[in-house]
């Protein structure tokens, strides 16, 4: 019930506040009421056919560092 | 940045693992909760239990909203369908859900009952105003995440006075569960939560405070894909090492400490909190789920249609309940795999794709 996927705002439609959203290859029509300030281009998460939220580009970008930091470590101990 | 495959690279898993096999104490036992399916489902399906040491125990949690619905829910809903001639619109995921008498949603329809599968509650909203001359009932269900689409169709039908539309509401809280499994009267022995994915895109990472403030429990909020519950759990894992209780949030990249203001302020408009709800395997919790409000009654279903309260027991055997609680894990059940399978189920955990036995029974079956 609650997943999400992460889709990419193609179209948007300001008169009845819905969009077009694309996962992989497959559009899905959104409903924008829970979401403020969406532009083309930009991800949100997808849920039962509305958009909960905007992704971060940046924060997703520091989660990635953080992995691979955590990595480091990781391979560190491979060695020893 | 596509936001899925890079938080499933096999390469960083590995790495990830080595990580936490260093960073564990040998000499103690790390019990870490993850509360939703969807983290249990994550776990199995890409094998992280095994990329974890065995002193690192997974307990699985209620975050199931179709497995902790009680079964006199399910029962109320197929009444409606059957007694009223409604139109019943209900998430897929409800369809198969045990009822009462080896009932289902599934089998009501078979039967004649006119109960569809929406995706949406836009869905909804548009079979009611194409069929003006029938009741359309939305069977409601979900946590958080789920409960602001709710809100919007009801503010909807209300501006368009959709007379016919009205929801049969089952929405229940995130933070009243946790709470309900820490104050138990003999609480499962849990030493730290990897915190929900989605509800907290939506009540924010500031409900969970008080967990870590008065029960000392540290809380790491996780996104859903494997990479982000391994990380998760390294945090969680430095944080008992350290002594820390603290709320950290691993999924920033939806998740801020306030959450969606715009899908709260939705949701205190349109419901306010039950005096107290029935969930499977916890029992009678007070204010831990949501009815409308006094000024949304003409889109109640639970006041339009007569709609008495009905006390079902689960299916003899079924250890749903303890195992909803974290209190037993699938395999302790007699059923599992023999009585009860995804084809044949005889628990709504078997039934729900976040349900813990529907993850052992799809992706567990072959370890060791």
């Amino acid at each position: 019930m609650c997943l999400a996927l992460p889709a990419q705002i193609i179209a948007i439609d300001p008169a009845s506040n819905m969009a077009t959203a694309s996962v992989g290859n497959v559009k899905v029509e959104v409903s924008l009421a829970l979401v403020d300030d969406v532009a083309l281009g930009d991800y949100v998460l997808v849920h039962v056919g509305y958009a909960l939220n905007k992704i971060d580009e940046d924060e997703a970008l520091k989660t990635l560092a953080l992995f691979a930091e955590a990595g480091l470590t990781g391979q560190a101990y491979e060695i020893h | 940045m596509k936001y899925i495959s890079e938080f499933r690279q096999q390469g960083l898993a590995q790495q990830l693992a080595n990580a936490i096999a260093q960073t564990v104490n040998p000499g103690r036992h790390y019990r870490l909760m993850e509360f939703c399916g969807g983290h249990t489902h994550a776990i199995f399906r890409y094998g992280v239990q095994d990329l974890m040491p065995a002193n690192v125990e997974f307990i699985h949690g209620p975050g199931c909203p179709v497995c902790v619905l009680p079964t006199g829910r399910i029962d109320n809903a197929i009444q409606l369908a059957g007694h009223h001639d409604v139109i019943l619109c209900t998430y897929a995921d409800l369809m198969r859900v045990p009822a009462t008498g080896r009932n289902s949603l599934l089998k009501a329809k078979a039967d004649g009952s006119d109960i569809r599968m929406v995706y949406s509650t836009q869905d909804a909203l548009k079979i009611a105003r194409e069929n003006p001359e029938r009741q359309v009932v939305f069977f409601a269900i979900g946590f958080e995440t789920t409960t602001p689409p709710t809100a919007v169709a009801i503010k909807q039908a209300q501006a368009e006075e959709l007379a016919n539309f009205s929801v049969f509401c089952n929405h229940v809280l995130t933070p009243a569960a946790m709470q309900a499994i820490l104050d138990a009267p003999q609480p499962v022995s849990i030493d730290a939560f990897l915190g929900p994915s989605h509800v907290s895109t939506v009540i924010g990472s500031q409900p969970y405070e008080v967990f870590a403030e008065r029960y000392a429990k540290p809380i790491v909020i996780a996104g859903f894909e494997p990479l982000d519950v391994m990380q998760s759990s390294l945090m969680l894992i430095r944080q008992l090492n350290e002594g820390r209780c603290e709320v950290e949030n691993e999924y920033s990249r939806a998740v801020t400490r306030q959450g969606n203001l715009k899908a709260q302020a939705l949701m205190q408009d349109v419901f306010e909190l039950r005096p107290q709800f029935e969930w499977r395997g916890l029992g009678l919790i007070p204010n831990s789920a949501l009815q409308l409000k006094p000024e949304y009654a003409d889109f109640d279903a639970e006041q339009r249609f007569n709609m008495p309260a009905i006390q079902a027991s689960d299916a003899k055997g079924c250890e749903c309940p303890a195992i909803l609680r974290g209190a037993k894990k699938p395999q302790d059940c007699k059923l599992l795999g023999t009585m009860c399978t995804p084809e044949n189920p005889m628990g709504s955990c078997m039934v729900s794709s976040e349900g813990a036995c529907a993850a052992y029974w799809s992706y567990g079956r072959v370890r060791g």
